[in-house]
């Protein structure tokens, strides 16, 4: 009963997520950027954009360089999620790949710098009355989302050893469309439970901005604006305006 | 002169923190409110005389409508994250403490609006994700705190996404023209020019005689016949220059400069009647058609001259729109000489003529000033110059060196790609804004008195015709005089020797 409740949150979730967040993205790149606006200084060439977009997504170079607090939080979580993320492939692996089995021991860290990098966030967003300001109880209830996986992870790891084979093999049994027993631990319930709301949310609410940030014109755009013409199609549409100086006299 | 009570004893100055963090106070500059446009304002620009009576459902279409136009506003809009890495990044919420001018607060006024009718969770949840709906009250805080940002950019330089607010004001002030409520200081500006073709309605007469005025003086000054002609058919250069730079001080000395530039390198040009202003203030009210009506000016007056390349005057939107959208608004310009950049900088073209060794230049003219150099931020940040990036910030620094023997730049973090605004750009340069100008300003001025304090800088260059005029407005508020504020081709007009000029 609890495996078919499961199994079907993880289908809808999945799909959801796959949909909303291509949806999103195709909205995205469907809207016309009318006109050049990279933020200076910018690079005149796509490699120069590309060099850009890669010290930002994987090194977070602005925040870097604007707020180094919420650079060493965020830079922890994101990385240690990625990690984590990756290590997590090893249940839906059957042999697990070579690289996710190199990557096991450094996984059970990075959780532990996830959670420590969102406590961070959180408490910045309680001390700091400026953050505290802009915060509205969605932003803390995504943080403590995200912490309640890490924390509950990191628990079925340390605390309460769950049965981790017979996880893999509800998820191995997923993707086969079988529906097979899920442990009932609290644990896995509510982690995979926390998961699943994760991914419902993810198209729908700040966290696009993983692929977002790939679509904000004031870093995208190649400064190359005397060069080339950067014409939007509602715009080529706008009525003409007269070549030449239609009525001398009017200014005079 | 020296700036008084700045360099009067040697025991260590204390000077402020250009960075200070101010006290949040909520509803600090909530009063502070620039004059509402009038129907005549309002009517010439296509934008309703008056709020309508339907305003509401108006305004909410609109947003729908700029989703779907223009990226950056969808896009800023969906992918905040709240870090708050931009809080305190911008110059009126450093010198107002008001926190709806930190930067994401700026843009959640308009945000909370576009979730409450565009998303799901603002549609269903929107206690959760501070959704709200649009109210008289939320209208009236729109054009308050729209109208408390110059549009700089600071905090996109600063953002992990480069949210850029600028984007959300421009959109938020065209959502506000286009239900009727309009800012008096842009939009009869606007109007003006399209009747004019310039900001100060400067009819054609009038700015002949300016020129002619201005020619005479040249030739007291130098004994040299330097000309600022006007409507010349079959000149190689048209100018494109701020109108402030035909009757306002320091713009004039910078035109002058200009002048001895061209005259040195030995080209012709020509200033045109019909595009006398390089200002296009359809940028600060987000609006593309009344950007590239009044770009499409400068088109018009190029083909009519039959010029070979326009060069654009020390403006610093000016040149945001000239360097990043006259191409897109009003081109192919395919009728000028392609082996020039269309357009092309003043800066350039002086920079150019010094490598080039067209311009004898005497730098001791210039001793009597200590420089510093402040970096316009739509120069800075919405644009570029010469051949290499960040020429925006070195070509200008160049020419300063070139004619002056002191130089020293500000705190890094107050120059360059983070350059604080003057606190006038954007549209805000009027005097009912002048307190909300005085506070901005105090970024830039606190950094300046650190150079001060520290190499005992006297006066500080700048290539915006708006800032020129907002500085030399509020430097007096920070212990410095009017004329503080100098044009970098003012300093490059000091020190150019002509040919035949008769030096004293
Ligand atoms: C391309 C991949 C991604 C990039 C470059 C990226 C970048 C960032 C940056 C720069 C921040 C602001 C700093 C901070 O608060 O940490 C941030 C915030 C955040 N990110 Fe990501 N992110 C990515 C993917 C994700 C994903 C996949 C998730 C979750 C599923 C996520 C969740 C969050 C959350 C919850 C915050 C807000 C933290 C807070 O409340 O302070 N990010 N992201
Ligand atoms: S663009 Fe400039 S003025 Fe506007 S919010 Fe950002 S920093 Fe402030
Ligand atoms: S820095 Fe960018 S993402 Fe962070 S709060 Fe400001 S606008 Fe939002
Ligand atoms: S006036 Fe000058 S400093 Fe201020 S907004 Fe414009 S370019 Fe920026």
């Amino acid at each position: 009963m609890l495996s078919t409740l499961y199994a079907v949150l993880f289908y809808v979730a999945t799909i959801l997520l796959v949909v909303g967040t291509a949806m999103k993205v195709a909205k995205y790149a469907r809207t016309p950027a009318p006109l050049k606006i990279p933020v200076h200084p910018a690079p005149r060439t796509k490699k120069g954009v590309v060099l850009r977009m890669g010290r930002e997504v994987l090194f977070f170079e602005s925040l870097f360089k604007s707020n180094r607090w919420i650079w060493v939080f965020g830079f922890l979580f994101h990385w240690g999620m990625l990690l984590v993320l990756l290590r997590h492939l090893r249940y839906f692996t059957q042999p697990v790949w070579w690289w996710v089995e190199l990557i096991q021991p450094f996984g059970v860290y990075a959780g532990f710098a996830m959670v420590a990098g969102l406590l961070g966030l959180l408490a910045r967003r309680i001390v700091v009355e400026r953050i505290r300001y802009i915060s509205s109880p969605s932003d803390y209830l995504m943080l403590l989302l995200i912490i309640g996986i890490g924390v509950t992870g990191l628990g079925m790891k340390f605390v309460l050893p769950v049965d981790i084979i017979a996880v893999k093999a509800f998820f191995l049994g997923l993707m086969r469309f079988q529906i097979l027993d899920l442990p009932t631990d609290a644990a896995v319930l509510i982690h995979l439970g926390l998961v699943a709301i994760l991914m419902i949310i993810f198209p729908i609410s700040k966290l696009i901005h993983a692929p977002g940030l790939f679509f904000a014109p004031s870093r995208t755009q190649v400064d190359n604006a005397r060069e080339f013409r950067h014409l939007s199609a509602w715009a080529s549409q706008l009525p003409p305006l007269p070549e030449g100086i239609p009525t001398k006299e009017e200014g005079k | 002169m020296a700036p008084h009570d700045m360099n009067t004893d040697d025991a260590p100055k204390v000077v402020g923190d250009p960075f200070k963090m101010p006290k949040i106070e909520c509803g600090a500059s909530m009063d502070t409110n620039t004059y509402k446009a009038a129907p005549e304002h309002n009517e010439p620009l296509g934008f309703p005389g008056e709020l309508l009576d339907n305003w509401q459902e108006v305004a909410i279409a609109k947003i729908g409508e700029l989703a779907e136009k223009n990226r950056a506003f969808q896009v800023y809009l969906d992918t905040c994250v709240k870090c708050g890495a931009c809080t305190d990044k911008c110059h009126y919420f450093l010198g107002t403490g008001d926190p709806k001018n930190m930067p994401v607060a700026r843009q959640d006024l308009l945000r909370s609006v576009y979730r409450r009718y565009y998303t799901f969770a603002g549609k269903y949840f929107p206690w959760l994700v501070g959704a709200r709906d649009l109210t008289k009250e939320v209208l009236d805080e729109w054009y308050t705190y729209y109208h408390q940002c110059s549009q700089c950019r600071r905090c996109s330089v600063a953002c992990p996404y480069g949210i850029d607010t600028a984007e959300i004001s421009m959109a938020a002030r065209e959502i506000l023209d286009s239900v009727g409520v309009g800012q008096k200081y842009c939009n009869e500006i606007i109007a003006k020019l399209k009747k004019t073709g310039n900001n100060l309605g400067l009819n054609p007469k009038a700015l002949r005689a300016t020129l002619e005025d201005l020619e005479e003086d040249l030739e007291d000054e130098t004994g040299v016949a330097v000309k600022l002609p006007l409507d010349v058919q079959g000149a190689d250069i048209l100018l494109i220059t701020p109108s402030a730079d035909f009757f306002a001080e320091p713009h004039i000395d910078g035109l002058l400069g200009y002048a001895k530039v061209f005259h040195a390198a030995g080209v012709s040009w020509t200033i045109s009647s019909y595009a006398s202003e390089a200002a296009n203030f359809g940028m600060f009210i987000g609006s593309y058609e009344n950007m590239r009506e009044v770009s499409w000016r400068i088109r018009q007056a190029a083909k009519d001259l039959g010029v070979k390349r326009i060069i654009f005057g020390e403006c610093g939107h000016a040149w945001r729109v000239g360097y990043s959208f006259l191409n897109t608004l009003a081109g192919p310009f395919d009728f000028l000489d392609q082996n020039y950049p269309i357009p092309q900088h003043i800066m350039e073209f002086t920079s150019d003529a010094i490598d080039d060794g067209m311009l004898k230049i005497d730098k001791s003219k210039n001793d009597e000033f200590v420089m510093t150099y402040h970096d316009s931020c739509n120069v800075a940040r919405g644009s570029s110059m010469g051949r290499q990036v960040g020429g925006q910030f070195d070509l200008p620094r160049k020419v300063m060196k070139a004619v002056c023997n002191h130089f020293h730049d500000m705190e890094r973090d107050t120059i360059r790609e983070n350059t604080f605004c003057c606190g006038g750009g954007g549209g805000l340069l009027t005097d009912d804004l002048m307190d909300l100008r005085i506070k901005g300003a105090k970024p830039r001025m606190t950094a300046l008195q650190q150079v001060t304090a520290d190499h005992g800088v006297t006066h500080m260059a700048a290539i915006c015709a708006i800032c020129k005029t907002q500085f030399s407005k509020v430097m007096p508020k920070y212990g410095y005089e009017m004329d503080n504020i100098m044009s970098v081709h003012q300093l490059v007009a000091n020190a150019v020797i002509l040919d035949g000029q008769e030096e004293d």
